[in-house]
């Protein structure tokens, strides 16, 4: 085991993290110095705990990292640092919302398939609005947008399309036409950021519909097949196109 | 081996006994306890907690007018926490209308508290008032007062 001294989590940020890099945090997380340096720093220390994100790992006194990528940091909130890391493989959360292919029937249980290494179970009453005798609508090959409840790698993954008010905000069978495409996760990640160019300028272009689920699939419908299409390719593209080439691609669209 | 009648002291000795065969034979650990330490970092696994994402499901120009207002229900939740509390909630009613309702109510809630005799006041005097609309008879009224006695069909 490399005993190296690591180095502070701030200088870091914003860098190209490899797996195995032992990331030092400040001094006001250190729980043996709690009596005189929370006092010395009383101004700077930040109230409430520290979040590990995807990626990185708690060890000791500070944060071992697991995934190479760049260290993200945001400070409001007690302060969080993640990887942000580039994987096309979904790995099951809780809390994600996906979008599932449903595979079989099973009783009063349906598979859905999320990418993952297992398919997820999604319980006939899940839904909102669905008793034993009111069942919802739902055939094998329909696409469902839904969110873990269960997710670790112990257990078969369960989602549910109803959020825990009991409503569905959204999230359920996801309707006819359409295309199902698949995109690498840390794309999703982009699109999903609160101001996405990417987003805004295809918004301008036609009107369409759109669903992201974080195991990568996008869901895409518009008005024409034609046009469905197009927002597809610019998607798929998008990944590796500067913000230049992307805005004459759009421009060159909305020409014709 | 509950006896009853134990001696307290033949007790006392059995249990010693017992913790003395128990304690040779029990692993214990060398290690001096560690001190339970109340970490300040949470590990989390989703990216949600970390990045503020936005809601998946989007809509554009009116194609989908729900998941459009859901838009907008979804991303004003995660950033306007505070968002109607300080506001008063627009009246339904307005005042002048809630006065008026008012004056009318007093009025037939009064009339539920009234005892028979004034109620019976009360009917003849709403029903007159048809009557006198309708037949222009004013000898309904002693017919209605008088209602035990019979009373000969007036020609």
């Amino acid at each position: 085991m490399a005993a190296e001294g690591g180095t502070a989590a701030e200088a870091l940020v914003g860098q190209v993290v490899l797996p195995g890099d032992l990331l030092l945090l400040p001094a006001h997380y250190d729980e043996d110095a709690e009596g005189e340096r929370l006092r010395l720093s009383a101004g700077t220390a930040p109230q409430g705990r520290l979040l590990c994100g995807p990626g990185l790992r708690r060890s000791g006194a500070g944060l071992l990292v697991t995934k190479c990528g760049l260290l993200r940091h945001r400070p409001g909130g007690g302060g969080a640092y993640w990887v942000d890391s580039q994987q096309k493989r979904y790995v099951p959360v809780k809390g994600d919302h996906v979008i599932g292919i449903v595979t079989a029937k099973a009783g009063d249980v349906f598979r859905l398939d999320v990418g993952g290494s297992e398919p997820a179970s999604l319980s006939y009453l899940a839904f909102e609005g669905a008793t034993k005798r009111n069942r919802p609508n739902v055939q094998v090959g329909d696409l469902i947008y839904g969110q873990f409840v269960v997710a670790n790698k112990d257990m078969e993954p369960e989602m549910v399309c109803i959020d825990s008010s009991g409503r569905s905000s959204g999230m359920g069978i996801i309707g006819q036409d359409g295309f199902l495409f698949k995109v690498s996760l840390g794309l999703i990640r982009k699109l999903l950021a609160p101001k996405c160019e990417i987003i805004q300028e295809l918004s301008q272009l036609y009107p369409f519909e759109l669903v992201l689920g974080m195991n990568g699939r996008i869901w895409v419908k518009a008005k024409t097949v034609q046009q469905t299409l197009i927002i597809v390719n610019i998607l798929e593209a998008c990944e590796y196109m500067t913000a230049e080439q992307r805005k004459q691609a759009l421009a060159k669209l909305s020409g014709n | 081996f509950m006896q009853r009648g134990l001696d307290s002291q033949t007790k006392k000795q059995l249990e010693e006994e017992e913790k003395k065969i128990i304690s040779e034979e029990h692993w214990y650990l060398d290690v001096p306890d560690l001190k339970e330490k109340e970490s300040c970092i949470i590990e989390e696994r989703s990216f949600l907690r970390c990045e503020d994402l936005v809601y998946g499901r989007m809509s554009f120009k009116g194609f989908n007018p729900e998941i459009e207002k859901l838009m907008i229900q979804m991303n004003s939740k995660c950033k306007e926490d505070k968002i109607e509390e300080d506001d008063k909630m627009e009246a339904d009613v307005s005042d002048e209308e809630m006065a008026r309702r008012y004056e009318t109510l007093v009025g037939t809630i009064g009339k539920k508290f009234l005892r028979k005799r004034d109620q019976r006041v009360l009917k003849d005097d709403d029903e007159d008032e048809d009557d006198e609309v309708e037949e222009g008879n004013s000898n309904t009224r002693p017919s209605k007062r008088a209602k035990k006695m019979f009373l000969k069909p007036h020609d």
